[in-house]
């Protein structure tokens, strides 16, 4: 497998706090990468680093690079708006947007500048099917985003993504609001989905990690403790802090 | 001294609708005496002809168009400003201390009383600028006066947007402007037009600095340099110079049963607008 995200020495702060410190860290392209660790350990500052959500918190600053295509993403001649529709995010809580699915789904497409409705049509039913949710919404696609339940939100904000037609979808607690059924759904997809993306998910459900994700990373205190193949970090891992993480020993 | 929970609770709640009933009586008094003067003296005539004899005879139509036109002049002015000001504030600087010097001058601009406004139209733009007494020096003053209240309402109102609607879409890649037209501005547009139409109301009933910038000539304007009259000011002067009580009565009804059908068109139309979009 190759190299897809190359993290080198990066370091972010908020501010005076230092809330990632020299992280190095390769992700795989076709990769789901598990990102686990307790609350405040910087898991979701690593991901918002990535496609540079973090630049929008004011004091926030970086040392070190993050290299996609082999380029640093924090270099100045870097369009971050072309960089986040590369990486697609799914936030902790489905955010449809005040309008109809249909429009949820092209509203990045839209942004771009391309598009009349009957050439989104096929790109629509295609994301909403890449998510299961085709089927349940097909016949209502002008109905409000909002009218749909909380999993089918979800499903809809990562149809959205895929929209994008990113590289990689980052997922920072994508099922903390759901309940099993949707989340079963959700990992579902993003099994499929791993074979066309690279995907980076955060999640405070440690079996979720060890569900769906092929690597699994450990974050304490905006430290990456260890990373390596999910069987392994969950059975034998290097560091006895990251066995008691998983053992609900704290966090 | 203790007082009964239960007593206190019923005791509070007759004061409370006592209170309220007041309030309502008063405005519904007003509004009623109002009507009921004016209404009698109201005909197609009297809104399609323009006064005679300074108002003691004719219609209205003229003070109806200076109205209208001095109205439209102010808010198409201040409405760009306004909002383009709060979408500056809220969405492109963080919070520091040049902000809250701008807010804190909206919030003291909004209550200077309008006299002052008129005063300052009339040095500024009447004489300074040689506008002279006309529709655009008034709509230019109305404009400032009413700047205030739509930057601080279009402020609340685009606040009230959940920040997680635009970290949805930057994180879609969204410009910040793509992110202000598409999201925020659509999301905001109820309180937006609410604050628009509540400065309308104030332009239309607005006298003080209406009379010493726009003047008050009764013919009706032909081009924004011409002096104008509005309604307001019309029945100001019928009332204060004893011209015509009756006219003075018949104007005022015009104006409360023009500003209720401009509150009720803008509740239909915001209606529509939020379930078409939610």
């Amino acid at each position: 497998m190759t190299t897809a995200i190359r993290v080198k020495g990066f370091s972010h702060f908020f501010g005076s706090a230092q809330t990632l410190k020299g992280i190095d860290l390769d992700v795989l392209r076709n990769e789901i990468l598990g990102v686990i660790g307790p609350a405040g350990s910087g898991k979701s500052t690593f991901l918002g680093a990535l496609n540079r959500m973090n630049d929008l918190i004011r004091g926030s600053r970086t040392e070190g690079a993050i290299e996609i295509d082999g380029k640093n993403i924090y270099d100045p001649d870097i369009n971050v708006a072309e960089l986040r529709r590369k990486l697609g995010m799914v936030f902790a809580t489905p955010i449809p947007l005040p309008r109809s699915i249909f429009e949820n789904v092209v509203f990045g497409t839209r942004l771009a500048g391309s598009g009349s409705r009957t050439g989104l049509v096929g790109l629509v039913q295609d994301c909403l099917e890449k998510t299961t949710l085709w089927e349940e919404v097909k016949d209502r696609l002008d109905a409000s985003a909002l009218k749909l339940s909380g999993g089918q939100q979800q499903r809809l904000c990562i149809a959205r993504v895929l929209a994008l037609k990113p590289e990689f979808i980052l997922l920072d607690e994508p099922c903390s609001g759901l309940d099993p059924i949707s989340t079963a759904k959700i990992e579902d997809s993003l099994r499929l989905l791993k074979r066309d993306y690279t995907i980076i998910l955060v999640t405070n459900n440690t079996k979720q990690a060890a569900r769906v994700s092929d690597r699994t990373a450990f974050f304490l205190g905006g430290e990456l403790i260890e990373v390596g193949p999910t069987d392994r970090i969950f059975t034998t891992p290097d560091d006895r802090r990251t066995d008691d993480y998983l053992r609900g020993r704290f966090g | 001294m203790r007082i009964n929970p239960r007593l206190e609770q019923n005791a509070v709640k007759v004061v409370l609708m006592v209170l309220t009933a007041t309030t309502v009586g008063i405005l519904l008094f007003i509004i009623g005496f109002i009507l009921r003067k004016g209404i009698p003296v109201l005909s197609p005539a009297f809104l399609s002809h323009n006064p005679v004899d300074m108002g003691r005879g004719g219609g209205i139509f003229s003070t109806i168009v200076g109205t209208l036109v001095l109205t439209l002049v102010a808010v198409l002015i201040a409405a760009p400003l306004g909002v383009g000001t709060a979408v500056f504030l809220t969405e492109y600087t963080w919070e520091n201390r040049v902000t809250r010097i701008i807010r804190f001058g909206a919030d003291c601009l909004a209550g200077i009383p309008s006299i002052i406004f008129g005063l300052f139209g009339f040095i500024l733009f009447v004489t300074k600028l040689r506008f002279g007494w006309s529709i655009l020096s008034g709509g230019l003053t109305l404009a400032f006066m009413i700047l205030p209240t739509i930057i601080r309402t279009c402020e609340e109102a685009i606040k009230s947007v959940p920040a997680s609607y635009r970290q949805v879409s930057f994180s879609l890649g969204s410009t910040r402007w793509q992110m202000v037209t598409r999201v925020v501005l659509p999301a905001a547009l109820p309180g937006i037009v609410t604050g628009i139409i509540l400065s309308i109301g104030r332009s239309i009933g607005e006298t003080a600095a209406v009379i010493f910038t726009a003047g008050s000539a009764l013919h009706l304007p032909t081009s924004i340099f011409s002096s104008s009259r509005t309604m307001a000011v019309h029945f100001f002067i019928l009332a204060r110079e004893g011209i015509s009580m009756s006219n003075a009565y018949g104007t005022a009804a015009v104006l409360v049963i023009s500003i209720l059908i401009i509150n009720l068109l803008t509740y239909y139309l915001m209606e529509r607008f939020i379930r078409k979009y939610s």
